[in-house]
């Protein structure tokens, strides 16, 4: 317990807490700039911007005593009764002399870097700079150096935060950026033949205040401002990290990491950093086709969806897979679909992707080998309506016992995945209907070729590996011709309206108990669905 | 610039006096500037009987006609894509495409550079926004053509532009005795 008074405002600390200056200070909407602390490093105090005056309230006379030297605010733990000023001439005399020695040396490309609009040096010199340059060097160089295979450096741009530095050295714990030289030649560098090569690497772009370090896929492919920002969840692993998708007229330009303690903390990986680029892909699909007898014919949605249903009626045995690669929400509703019109319809897990060993860093973030970012939400809805998990390697057993009238596959994946044995089986079947991104042999006997989505067209929700739903909203609008899962089955279900996520939701964790949790709208950073489930549940069960 | 800027003079409509308050002693005044301007035009018509005549277009250093893209000292085209035109455009007539440039000693170039001058409405904020005065309006204002795809201007197009108007009118900056970035 504790009051801190900051710029004469009282804030009240909870016990127990260990908060510096800025942090303190953010609680109250005040901003104390800085460029070298990240709440992710450890601190370092070298950049000297978030420099604040302290002091301390007499409890008996309450008199406040300021210290006289400026000291840096994120080393400084807020402690009972301290007094913090940032609102004084000594405190922004300071911030204009950090500005005014940071720029001496910056070559002030503004035009060109690809930071600005979201550059620190920009914004804090706008707010806290002098108004005029006093100094008459012109060093205006532009010195570029590679750092890796994703990563560039601007040397000149640099503010020498040592972010970057700090980063590979706590975060992924693979040491390749360095400092060398010292004094006012000091700049940041690789020791040559070991570039900056781990799969955490794109982060450092995102962490560096100026534009120093720019991730080479987003080089001058698009100024920031023209870009939307929208909160999403990475697909690439089952960690499921959450994400921003940036993206301008429905194309995608970047993904960067969206702040969540309990599953990313502020990183994210290059796997999924990168890996959106089957969105736009020119092999996708965007067609829906129907085969009569040996030919297709391209078919509008609404004649499809309506003869899909009538054929699938007639249909005695019907069979879905559910791919992993769906959001919580689609699976049940295509599960619900299924069982509407086959009561014992079987509803299966489509293919897991594997790749590899869990990859796990020094701080913990982890890369999962299971490729996929729903396996736990949709093996959940499978069991819950079959009863028992069947999997896609129990699938060819099923199917050679049982004969099936007709069988819905869903894909999403961003590459190629059917097995050569497994669409051999799949063709046999007299009506099979496949939901995909890319062409597959199964996809290609399809009696119905659906144009699936991608995970930035979705809407609905995941469940990553440690139970954790996050829910999320469309980023981009699908290409030309294709549908969301999630739309095409709520067309088919015949609900009203349009497709909404938080209302499938909402029926479906009254319905499941595995999914109570998300019962009430699900927060930014998701909900975890184990917590509740283990206290609803007796000692010893298992979930 | 900030709204408290020391450069920044504030200052107030001055208040009515007495004529203004009686309304009729301003009426007259305004009305006679009416007339006096109508005289002027009678007399001596601004307006040209075009195409037959060319109208005087006055100063062709604020004169806002077809756009140029101008070339450096070794003819490469000065614009570095820094896309400040595009996001000035009130219209959204100018498309850039910025890549990494060929040459050593810049960073960033257009690879593409297209006005739609149909959607254009010749404010010239595009001019105003360019830090490295590359692109430029000249004082061609008689622009016509026989399809839409004819008035969308690309990168040759506007260089060319700029090949055929560089002797009449240099660029604004030298003409207006500021030294061209280098």
């Amino acid at each position: 317990m504790g009051t801190v008074i900051i710029d004469g405002q009282e804030v009240e600390l909870k016990d127990g807490e260990r908060l510096n200056c800025i942090q303190l200070a953010a609680r109250v909407q005040n901003d104390i700039p800085r460029y070298c602390w990240h709440p992710g490093l450890t601190v370092v105090a070298s950049c000297r911007m978030c420099l604040v005056q302290i002091g301390k309230k007499d409890p008996k006379t309450g008199e406040i005593s300021i210290t006289p030297k400026l000291v840096p605010g994120c080393q400084t733990l807020v402690s009972d009764g301290m007094v913090i000023v940032t609102t004084s001439d000594e405190v922004k005399n300071s911030r204009a002399m950090v500005e005014e020695d940071l720029l001496l040396r910056h070559p002030v490309d503004c035009p060109i870097c690809d930071k600005a609009g979201e550059c620190y040096l920009q914004d804090y010199h706008f707010q806290y700079g002098r108004d005029e340059r006093r100094a008459d060097i012109k060093p205006f160089t532009s010195r570029r150096r590679e750092m890796g295979d994703t990563i560039t450096l601007f040397v000149d741009r640099c503010v020498m935060c040592t972010r970057c530095v700090r980063f590979t050295r706590e975060i992924s714990g693979t040491n390749e950026m360095m400092i060398i030289d010292r004094g006012a030649r000091d700049e940041i560098d690789v020791f040559p033949g070991f570039p900056l090569a781990n799969k955490l690497s794109g982060n450092v772009a995102d962490i560096c205040p100026v534009g120093a370090l720019c991730d080479k896929e987003f080089l001058y492919e698009q100024r920031v401002w023209y870009m939307k920002s929208h909160d999403n969840v990475c697909a690439g692993c089952s960690t499921g990290c959450s994400i921003f998708v940036h993206e301008n007229q429905e194309r995608i330009y970047r993904l960067m990491p969206r702040e969540n303690q309990q599953i990313n903390q502020w990183w994210m990986c290059d796997d999924g950093r990168y890996g959106w680029k089957h969105v736009h892909d020119e092999q996708r699909v965007t067609t829906p086709r129907k085969r009569e007898g040996d030919t297709y014919t391209n078919i509008e949605w609404s004649p499809l969806l309506a003869g899909l249903d009538a054929t699938l009626k007639n249909a005695k045995r019907l069979a879905v897979v559910l791919s992993p690669m769906l959001t919580v929400e689609e699976a049940y509703l295509l599960a619900k679909y299924a069982r509407t019109i086959d009561e014992h319809a079987l509803i299966a897990v489509g293919y897991v992707p594997v790749e590899g060993e869990d990859e796990t860093f020094k701080s913990g973030f982890t890369i999962r080998a299971e490729k996929c970012p729903n396996r736990l939400g949709v093996s959940k809805v499978a069991s819950h309506f079959q009863g028992e998990l069947v999997a896609w390697s129990d699938l060819p057993a099923r199917l050679a016992s049982e004969t099936f009238d007709a069988l819905w596959l869903t894909g999403g994946y961003g590459h190629a995945w059917l097995a050569d044995d497994m669409a051999a089986t799949l063709v046999n079947i007299p009506t099979l209907i496949v939901q995909d991104m890319f062409t597959s042999a199964a996809y290609e006997a399809a009696t119905y070729q659906l144009p699936g989505a991608s995970f930035a067209e979705r809407e609905g929700s995941y469940v990553n590996h440690a139970d954790r739903l996050q829910s999320f909203q469309w980023a981009i609008r699908p290409p030309q011709g294709v549908q969301p899962e999630g739309r095409v089955y709520w067309q088919l279900l015949k609900l009203p309206g349009l497709y909404n996520g938080r209302r499938v939701m909402e029926d479906l964790a009254r319905e499941i108990v595995y999914f109570a949790a998300a019962q009430q709208p699900v927060p930014p950073t998701g909900v975890d669905l184990k917590v509740n489930l283990l206290a609803a549940q007796p000692a010893g069960a298992t979930v | 610039m900030r709204s408290d800027d020391p450069n920044i003079t504030w200052i107030k409509e001055p208040e009515l006096r007495l004529a203004g308050r009686m309304y009729l002693p301003l009426f007259a005044e305004g009305l006679a500037t009416t007339f006096r301007h109508m005289a002027k035009a009678i007399t001596n018509p601004v307006t040209v009987s075009y195409p037959e005549e060319e109208p005087d277009i006055g100063n062709p250093l604020i004169y806002r006609g077809v756009h140029r893209l101008n070339r450096d000292e070794q003819g490469r085209v000065r614009c570095v894509a820094c896309f400040m035109c595009a996001t000035a455009c009130p219209a959204y007539c100018i498309d850039i495409i910025g890549a990494e440039s060929p040459w050593p000693d810049r960073e960033k170039y257009p690879e593409s550079f297209t006005i739609d001058e149909l959607r254009c409405i010749y404010c010239g904020m595009c001019e105003e926004a360019c830090p490295v005065d590359a692109i430029e309006l000249t004082s061609l204002y008689n622009l016509t053509g026989r399809s839409r795809e004819e008035m969308i201007f690309d990168k040759e197009k506007l260089l060319s532009v700029y090949d055929v108007t560089k002797d009449q009118e240099p660029t604004k900056s030298t003409r207006m005795g500021v030294k061209a970035p280098s």
